[in-house]
């Protein structure tokens, strides 16, 4: 590793340091802890709806979990509306959901279990009650968000145009490569629980498991090793997961259970199965006055926790608005409940299919109005910051605007659009691809702590992050942190930041995280939020940390601590060549105290913590598709993006969040899909639920602006779901303009070849 | 997901092999290259008590063109295929189509004996067979006996080789140089299996159209031969409004039913392109 | 339950005595039995690529043979890559300067795919690559970087 002495690590795109072991496959994932211990299977429901009557063989039930006391999920929303509900851990008298889990048995290997799991007979009277949770509401509704500014009707009123849209976005799935799992030994000798498990909040997952389990969280210890890929999934509070806890106690020994991929497709979350009803007023030039939304989301059959199930409606209520400016907006946006699998937030929330809406209405007004896409937005955005929302939401400073006018730089309309046009002709006799461009620009919410989780009055408010930070005496820098990275490359950011901080050398530091037993409580990793705050905590430890030596190295030099330089590994007082090695004190510091004052403080430990009210990035991407009209299939032939997360630590990790985005919002837009009939899920493997491959992603062309804003003290802003919430809205509206002069357009996530077909094809018959 | 537990037999011999499939019948299942029958395993759509791994029976692997036909043993894998040791017309047609069939692993394992006993009726050698008229050569220890293709394909994942039968060999007739294939095929992405897919071979003499096979996948439960496509084709000079027109009466000939990948009315659009995208390969 | 069989495999050219059932797969078996846990399964239906391995030289779904077949083949796995902690590969190199990984779970599965196709098509084409490496699935990436970092192992060599 070099050594910065003049140059600074933030912002450069250093190699990884999660890489090394990586690419060795010696990473350690559940399914590699779990091989060749006892083996979980859940036998699960093939019903949407029944009552169970019996269940028998060599299973655990939930009559073994009541006998033991083990409690049930609850996820509390403090709202008159919210349909809040008792979640057992397996199904009690009902079932609600197909792949609902019943009951569990243990074999001693995979194969075993799934030979035991056939033997088991579960009997259930099926039934076609609509009505999820009858036993303690009369509705299927979950939350019913209202809002309206008190100018509202008047606004609308006085419009020159009023424009709706229907968009309507499918269950999604998040699909990370690597199923859920855990794996539970009970250690007999110190009674304590150690569970592995592939989530993105362990320390959350550690205090649900004690809350249920009755089991004290100091004799609980729970790791998230290396985990492949999330998205959201691995956020909420796994069933199974507290029943493999609840096994490996009851059995004294070790119990995994790793998902296959039919249950993690067809009963783990779901997501984004929403309809939007829009409408907007806009002035004759095109400047929206008021926005009229009706939000309907389907969150399937049982709430998630901690975020709840009205996680997904009331995002999409308090945040549709997105980056533009105008100030009267009525919504109501309602969460249902039904015979489905239960849905859980997926990168990006609702945001990618709001965006989706409001960007397809934005296009739709301008080519009623008659201006351009582009000038529509220039009219809009929002460019005098601090900007408050009508939903009371502060956007810190931001360069929408500017994003907009970089990306349309580099995009070149006027050769696009002639292409466009010679394409239209040899088309007209029903051969030849149509080309179509799409723009999208939004803002993502990122980095915020308790001030906004506190606003939405949930049970579990999460927010904060706290690290500590220690210097051991051979002057190695451990930094312990709550955040719990998944593939973000946290790692080599935080070592970066402290990097710079303490100038020492990248390969003296070790962050050390997702294992409760090491590190200082946390949120995990969710929502952007990881380089924002846990980054920002690091970097206030690491100021307090530099004070510290700061001091020592004064004691050791005769000096002021206020005449202190740090560089290259060095402390030496400002202005002279005295100064010492960094290892040299922290070994001073603990071996050698005599040699300090006595108000000097021994040891190199401190705490620091951040808990910010949020920033915004923002982006404006532009795709240009070709549709063939025969076969209604869309294929991607340029997509660029123009991002500003203010300071990007690792600009190449940053990029590769983007890409990554992006390509699950090209999926989202074009090729995923949950799909059920009656009972039955029809998507239950990746042959009919369809990830893109290498073929359907173009390469993807980034460009960079750098806002710095005192909202986030790192000046990193947080990006990692922005490409997923602009994606699908700019293919839409590629889509939609390549079909624009056959009068259609496409509001619905997937647009799939077969409804993009429909559509050309009931042109045809006129 | 893991299958239910099976007894494993490896033959080292056909007479080995045959007598195995007479012994265990409909208990058994043939495993070849596993690229078709493993998956099934895994979800214990299949479970198969008798395992007859033909890996080791030597032979059963040839590729012979002479002037009456094309021979193929039940063990090719499909890579073979996309790099044909053969020419003519098939040539083209057959490395076309191997080069669909889903990704390389797949076709470095996979064999084309494995996928047309598999019968999928969206998959490329079920089409293919089907259009050029094959005959499926099956064996058992009561001899042998070829099956032609119009009787081979019952439904989808049904044919009619018997419990006891091995398919040995893949018999195709061979085309002379004045016909012309072609291929088409839409998928959703990148390997899949096809939505819908047409193979064509049309055989011209002074410019007009003699003979045409034109075949659809994905539209039934097994690959169907176009006949009144193939039919409006015949005595046509074909260009490009003639296509238009077969490409029509295709379209109006197949009833798919729908599914999740397409349903009934968006399969007959496909048909239509994807038979003129074929045709237009041929003139 | 079935009979075990007692296998000999060669895997990154040692020696590996198991005794698994039939039915257990050769993923199953790299993973469980022979403690090389690298190779990771995504779906275990032959869709994803992420237990993609070498046998006898062609890139192969270990989800999709069972270990009764691959005795007497030569067998490697992402193990085999750089051995005892030596010196990385090229490709694996690669990965990480392009940033061809994030959560690492489909690196193997793309490594060994992107090691046997260079080997047996060293000159293969921008347009076939991209083709062959949509044989694997990746959640993380965008597949761009990865693309890129097997160029520049081809490009190099």
């Amino acid at each position: 590793m070099e050594t910065a002495d003049h140059d600074l690590w933030v912002g450069r795109s250093m190699r990884r340091l999660e890489d090394p072991a990586l690419v060795r496959g010696e990473g350690r994932y559940v399914a590699d802890v779990a091989a060749g211990s006892p083996t979980a299977r859940f036998i699960r429901s093939p019903y949407a709806s029944g009552r169970i009557i019996s269940v028998d063989g060599p299973v655990f039930s939930i009559v073994d979990l009541d006998a033991d006391g083990v409690g049930e999920i609850e996820s509390v929303l403090h709202r008159p509306d919210f349909l809040k509900v008792s979640q057992p851990l397996l199904a009690r008298d009902r079932v609600r959901y197909v792949g609902e889990p019943i009951a569990v048995v243990v074999g001693r290997t995979p194969e075993e279990a799934e030979d035991l799991a056939d033997e088991v007979i579960i009997d259930i009277e099926p039934d076609d009650d609509e009505l999820v949770h009858g036993d303690v509401a009369s509705t299927n509704t979950v939350v019913d968000g209202r809002f309206s500014t008190p100018d509202f009707d008047a606004t609308m009123q006085s419009a020159d145009h009023v424009i709706s849209l229907t968009m309507t976005s499918h269950r999604q799935a998040a699909l990370p490569l690597e199923t859920r799992g855990a794996s539970a030994h009970f250690d007999r000798s110190s009674g304590r629980l150690t569970m592995h498990a592939s989530v993105q909040s362990p320390h959350v997952l550690r205090t649900a498991l004690s809350d249920l389990l009755h089991v004290p969280e100091a004799d609980i210890r729970v790791v998230a090793g290396d985990v492949g890929g999330a998205f959201g999934q691995k956020l909420p509070l796994a069933r199974e997961d507290v029943v493999v806890a609840w096994l490996a106690r009851r059995l004294r020994g070790t119990v995994s259970w790793i998902e296959d991929r039919t249950e993690n497709l067809t009963s783990s979350w779901h997501s984004r199965d929403q309809q939007y009803v829009l409408s907007g007023a806009f002035a004759a030039d095109g400047r929206l006055l008021a926005l009229d939304a009706e939000i309907e989301c389907d969150v399937g059959a049982w709430s998630c926790y901690p975020i709840t199930w009205a996680a997904e409606p009331l995002m999409a209520m308090g945040e549709l608005p997105g980056p533009y400016a105008f100030s009267d907006y009525r919504v109501r946006s309602v969460g249902t409940a039904s015979h489905t699998c239960p849905v859980a937030p997926y990168r990006g929330v609702s945001r990618p299919s709001m965006t989706a809406a409001l960007e397809r209405l934005l296009d739709s007004a301008a080519k009623e109005i008659g201006v351009s896409p582009i000038e529509i937005r220039r009219r809009n955005l929002v460019t005098t910051f601090p900007y408050t929302s009508p939903t009371g939401v502060v956007h810190d400073e931001g360069s929408y605007l500017q994003a907009m006018d970089l990306a349309v730089e580099r995009f070149d309309f006027e050769k696009f659009r002639e292409r466009q046009a010679n394409a239209r002709k040899v088309a007209d006799s029903g051969l030849g691809p149509l080309l179509g461009v799409g723009v999208s620009t939004f803002a993502e919410r990122t980095g915020y702590g308790t001030p906004v989780f506190a606003q939405r009055s949930m049970g579990v408010t999460p927010g904060f992050e706290n690290v500590e930070m220690a210097i051991d005496p051979s002057g190695f820098v451990h930094v312990r942190i709550g955040a719990s990275p998944h593939g973000q490359g946290l790692e080599t950011a935080l070592t970066q930041i402290v990097a710079d901080q303490l100038s020492v050398d990248t390969d003296t530091i070790r962050i050390i995280h997702g294992d409760t037993d090491r590190t200082p409580y946390g949120w995990g990793t969710f929502a952007s939020r990881s380089v924002v705050i846990c980054g920002g905590a690091v970097q206030i430890a690491a100021a307090k940390m530099r004070d510290r030596l700061a001091e020592v190295a004064a004691d050791v030099l005769e000096a002021n601590p206020s005449d202190i330089v740090f560089s290259a590994g060095r402390a030496s007082v400002a202005g002279t060549s005295v100064g010492r090695p960094i290892s040299e004190l922290a070994r001073i510091a603990h071996h050698r105290t005599g040699e300090l004052r006595p108000e000097t403080i021994k040891g190199l430990s401190v705490v620091a913590g951040y808990d910010p009210a949020g920033t915004f990035s923002n982006a404006c991407h532009i795709a240009e598709v070709e549709v063939d009209p025969e076969t209604g299939s869309v294929r991607v032939k340029r997509f660029l993006v123009i991002e500003d997360a203010g300071t990007l630590i690792n600009p190449m990790i940053a990029e590769g969040q983007i890409r990554g985005g992006v390509t699950q919002g090209i999926a989202n837009a074009l090729f995923e899909e949950v799909v059920y009939e009656d009972d039955n899920i029809l998507t239950a493997s990746m042959l009919d639920y369809l990830p893109p491959t290498a073929t359907e992603i173009p390469d993807i062309e980034i460009g960079h602006l750098h806002t710095i804003t005192d909202a986030t003290i790192t000046g990193a802003k947080g990006l990692g779901e922005g490409g997923t919430i602009g994606a699908p809205a700019a293919i839409l509206n590629a889509v939609s303009d390549a079909i624009s002069h056959l009068g259609l357009a496409v509001n619905e996530l997937p647009a799939t070849p077969d409804r993009i077909r429909a559509l050309i094809r009931g042109r045809e018959g006129q | 997901m893991k299958p239910a537990a099976f007894q494993y037999f490896r033959p080292a011999t056909l007479d080995e092999g045959l007598s195995l499939l007479a012994e265990h019948g409909d208990e058994a299942k043939v495993l070849a290259g596993g690229q078709s029958l493993v998956p099934m395993m895994n979800f214990r759509l299949a479970r198969p008590e008798i395992i007859v791994d033909i890996g080791a029976i030597p032979g059963l692997n040839g590729v012979a063109l002479d002037h009456e036909r094309l021979t193929l043993g039940a063990k090719v894998r499909h890579f073979e295929l996309e790099h044909p040791t053969f020419d003519g017309p098939l040539a083209q047609l057959f490395a076309t189509a191997a080069a669909h069939v889903g990704h390389l692993p797949i076709r470095k394992r996979g064999t084309i004996g494995g996928s047309i006993a598999h019968a999928d009726p969206a998959a490329e050698w079920c089409l293919l067979a089907t259009a050029l008229d094959a005959e499926i050569v099956v064996q058992s220890t009561r001899g042998s006996r070829n099956i032609p293709i119009s009787d081979f394909f019952e439904m989808y994942f049904t044919t009619a080789i018997a419990d006891d039968e091995l398919l040995t060999e893949i018999w195709v007739p061979a085309l002379r140089d004045d016909w012309k294939t072609g291929f088409s095929e839409f998928s959703r992405r990148a390997g899949d299996f096809a939505v819908v897919a047409v193979a064509s071979a049309v055989r011209i003499n002074d410019g007009k159209v003699t003979e045409a096979r034109i075949a659809a996948a994905g539209v039934a439960g097994t690959p169907v031969r176009l006949v009144n496509a193939e039919a409006a084709l015949i005595g046509t000079t074909p260009d490009a409004d003639v296509l238009v027109d077969v490409a029509e009466i295709a379209r109006s000939e197949v009833d798919p039913s729908g599914d999740l990948h397409g349903s009934s009315e968006y399969r007959q659009d496909l048909v239509r392109a994807l038979t003129r995208r074929a045709l237009s390969q041929s003139i | 339950m079935s009979e075990r069989a007692a296998l000999n495999l060669t895997v990154n050219s040692e020696s590996y005595e198991v005794s698994v059932e039939p039915r257990r797969t050769l993923a199953d078996t790299l993973r469980d039995d022979c403690g090389l846990t690298g190779t990771h399964l995504g779906c275990e239906q032959g869709v994803c690529g992420a237990c993609t391995i070498l046998v006898d030289g062609d890139p192969t779904r270990a989800c999709l043979m069972f270990a009764v077949q691959a005795e007497g083949s030569e067998i490697r796995t992402v193990e085999g890559l750089a051995p005892n902690g030596s010196e990385l590969s090229a490709l694996q190199e690669a990965f990480s300067t392009h940033h061809a990984l994030q959560c690492g779970f489909c690196t193997p599965g793309f490594l060994m795919l992107a090691t046997g196709v260079l080997e047996q098509q060293p000159d293969i084409d921008d347009d076939e690559l991209r083709a062959v490496l949509s044989s694997n699935l990746c959640r993380c990436t965008g597949y761009q970087t990865i693309i890129e970092a097997v160029q520049a192992v081809r490009d190099e060599t």
